[in-house]
């Protein structure tokens, strides 16, 4: 076997055997899938069963609330004191009183309950009081009902990419949002988490003296390439695992949600608010291309951590210790934080010129790259960008590896960037 | 024949100059040891031959040729600063080591259970390296630079951190190699295992050559007509011997270190002795290479 393979083995080896990276690769598509389930379940679950006591004395508000799946509505006649008193007993969630009020003035209106009522529940209450009651006004003023009705509207608004060839692209600028998010962030993660390992693992063969002996069989420059070609192959392993765990999870999750969604749409005659959002966010996704996504995301993580894991390698090779490390992490890892904190400019412009020039600089394209591309990328550009990125980790990998070759075998000298940038200059 | 011949080589770090002008020709199938003390510049040189670092000035020859990667590659090199991967299990790191060698993982295998049989190590091959002393750590490390029986063996203080024991056991291996046909260069300051050891020495102090050649003839040349005598009687005047220190054994035997003023052959000087005193011994005081290191390197010899 090729000596370079033989290191990567290694490298791939020793890290994927690690319980750390077993744990990971399992939690992390838990995490996702919980953080993706939890707040839909909740929606659908806890709202579901909810019941409220209605008093009105006013006694023109009978038929204001109407029962549904999610909430249930009873109007009762006893006594506001009464009704107050039994509301703790009785096992409802509270009580709404209407009292009796003028139509240019409504005033007293109560929720009583034992618990605090969430944000959503005081708004569609609230929501739909004023809608009749706005009706009601309107109805006093003289207007006939079918020409109030005829004024309610109901848009849902289509959003729609013209391309150069001349079609159209239903896309939804919400989806792009969230899946340039993730990527952007993923990318973001696995090049600090990688780079990051990177780094430990040059310094642990530093720290441990190790190198030399490895070194009297192969070159700095392979040894250098060999831990940071396997330590992209454990990140891409976990990726292609994180997928397809992700897959299997949401689809479990579906299988598990599925019926009661129909359930609830057959009730209804219409879909909940959230299966709507779903589906709308699936037809979204159609108009993204998603293999393009996925595509290049793995050409930007592979292009980003090559890019930055070489520079880590390099500070590896000048520290002794992860603490003599943290003096030259900030510098270079601060393109990358850059790129996030400028995420949210990119959204309001993905097509303006400092998204454009941040998605060509190799330092912060793999970042920036992905959060445009969802929105839709000439193809000149992206090609413009991973060339760019290439010739970017070229650079990165060519000055780490003269770093690296003089670094990994000092000892004891107290290294800043001067030194570093002697170490560079030294001639072979 | 000789294996390395290191023509004119000097090396700078900075403003410090490691080593300056140094030629050494090291012969073949023979044991070569490198002296010097703390910072004389044994591991630059020992680096340059195997080519970690770069020489400013001057070649090393291997066989003849200039010596190239592909040819380190094949050399048996314990570094001075050694370690081993710590999470790594002692069987697999010496299987890794001596593939990156060029050995196959059978081959390499069929190896490394002989050498730890022989070093007392077999029952680790599943342990993890951080659980081995310090002493076990150093054989295994050994193990990864012969494993591969190279016919150069270069050794940067190999008995640093071995308890007597375990030094003799290396230093019978390091023989045995050498009996196999290796020619085997070790550096060090500590100039006990000099003697037993090495066929050849090159002393290196403050970056320079002080000298080199075969113990032997090394140790021939630094005699100074130095002899101890056990004698009764008295010693002759002061005109043809010095006496450099004098003990009393029992009754009227004493024991001198004496040095004549002529060089002359021992029976000569007998002749010269027995005129005066009663002589039961007589020794010719040969240097030992500690002496001759001490006299070479301290201060008042500059």
């Amino acid at each position: 076997m090729n000596k370079v393979s033989l290191i990567i083995f290694r490298e791939y080896l020793t890290r994927v055997k690690k319980k750390s990276f077993i744990i990971a690769t399992f939690l992390g598509p838990i995490l996702m899938g919980a953080v993706m389930f939890l707040p839909t379940y909740f929606a659908l679950n806890t709202q579901g069963n909810q019941s409220f006591q209605v008093i009105d004395e006013s006694g023109f508000m009978g038929a204001v609330f109407v029962s549904d799946n999610e909430v249930s509505y009873e109007y009762i006649s006893t006594n506001l004191d009464i009704a107050k008193s039994d509301l703790l007993e009785n096992d409802v969630d509270g009580l709404i009183y209407i009292p009796e009020f003028e139509l240019n003035e409504p005033k007293g209106f109560a929720l009583y309950g034992a618990s605090n009522q969430s944000i959503s529940t005081l708004s569609s209450i609230e929501n739909t009081l004023e809608l009749h009651i706005e009706s009601l006004r309107l109805l006093a003023s003289g207007l006939d009902k079918e020409v109030i009705d005829s004024f309610e509207v109901n848009i849902d608004l289509n959003t729609i990419n013209l391309s150069n060839s001349g079609g159209e692209q239903e896309s939804s600028s919400g989806a792009a949002t969230i899946i340039g998010y993730i990527a952007s962030l993923l990318i973001y993660m696995f090049v600090f988490i990688y780079g990051a390992m990177c780094m430990r693992g040059v310094i642990e063969e530093k720290s441990s003296r190790i190198v030399e002996i490895v070194l009297s069989s192969v070159k700095p420059f392979e040894l250098m390439m060999g831990k940071v070609i396997g330590i992209a192959m454990v990140g891409l392993t976990q990726f292609v695992l994180w997928i397809i765990l992700t897959g299997c999870i949401s689809m479990l999750i579906s299988v598990f949600m599925s019926p009661e969604a129909l359930e609830m749409g057959a009730a209804n005659g219409e879909m909940s608010s959230e299966a709507d959002m779903m589906a709308t966010a699936l037809s979204a996704l159609g108009g993204i291309n998603m293999t393009l996504v996925l595509s290049a995301f793995l050409f930007y993580f592979i292009g980003g951590y090559l890019l930055y894991g070489a520079l880590f390698a390099a500070i590896g090779s000048a520290s002794e210790s992860d603490a003599d490390a943290q003096q030259f992490m900030l510098p270079v890892t601060a393109p990358l934080i850059i790129s996030i904190i400028s995420l949210s400019l990119v959204l309001q412009d993905p097509h303006g010129s400092v998204s454009f020039w941040m998605s060509i600089m190799p330092f912060t394209s793999p970042i920036i790259m992905m959060m445009r591309i969802p929105f839709g990328v000439a193809p000149w550009e992206l090609i413009f960008s991973m060339f760019m990125l290439i010739l970017g980790f070229l650079f990165t990998l060519w000055i780490a590896g003269r770093i690296y070759r003089v670094g990994i075998l000092m000892h004891g000298t107290k290294v800043n960037w001067k030194i570093l940038a002697k170490w560079f200059m030294t001639s072979d | 024949m000789d294996l390395i011949k290191i023509d004119h080589i000097s090396k700078a770090y900075g403003g410090h100059q490691a080593l300056s002008d140094v030629s050494l020709t090291i012969p073949d199938k023979s044991i070569f040891g490198l002296l010097g003390p703390n910072g004389a510049g044994k591991t630059t040189l020992i680096r340059i031959i195997t080519k970690i670092i770069h020489q400013d000035q001057g070649k090393v020859f291997l066989n003849k040729e200039e010596i190239t990667y592909d040819l380190v590659r094949k050399i048996g090199y314990l570094p001075e600063e050694r370690g081993l991967y710590k999470k790594m299990k002692v069987g697999e790191q010496l299987i890794y080591l001596s593939q990156l060698k060029g050995l196959s993982r059978t081959e390499a295998v069929k190896r490394i259970k002989i050498w730890l049989e022989k070093l007392d190590l077999k029952s680790w091959w599943n342990k993890n390296v951080e659980d081995l002393s310090k002493g076990m750590a150093q054989k295994v490390q050994f193990i990864a630079t012969v494993v591969h029986e190279p016919k150069l063996l270069i050794l940067d203080e190999p008995f640093s951190g071995f308890d007597p024991v375990n030094a003799d056991l290396i230093k019978n291996e390091i023989l045995e190699l050498r009996d196999k046909g290796a020619t085997i260069i070790f550096s060090t300051h500590r100039m006990e295992s000099v003697e037993e050891l090495c066929d050849n020495i090159a002393l290196i102090n403050q970056s320079k050559k002080i000298l080199d050649g075969s113990v032997k003839q090394i140790k021939e040349e630094h005699k100074k007509g130095q002899y101890i005598i056990d004698y009764t009687g008295i010693l002759p005047t002061k005109e043809s011997v010095d006496v450099l220190s004098q003990t009393d054994l029992e009754g009227d035997l004493k024991r001198a270190h004496i040095k004549f003023h002529q060089v002359s052959k021992p029976n000569d000087l007998i002749a010269q002795l027995i005129v005066s005193v009663q002589l039961f011994a007589f020794s010719e005081k040969i240097p030992t290479i500690n002496e001759i290191f001490i006299s070479k390197v301290s201060p008042s010899h500059e």
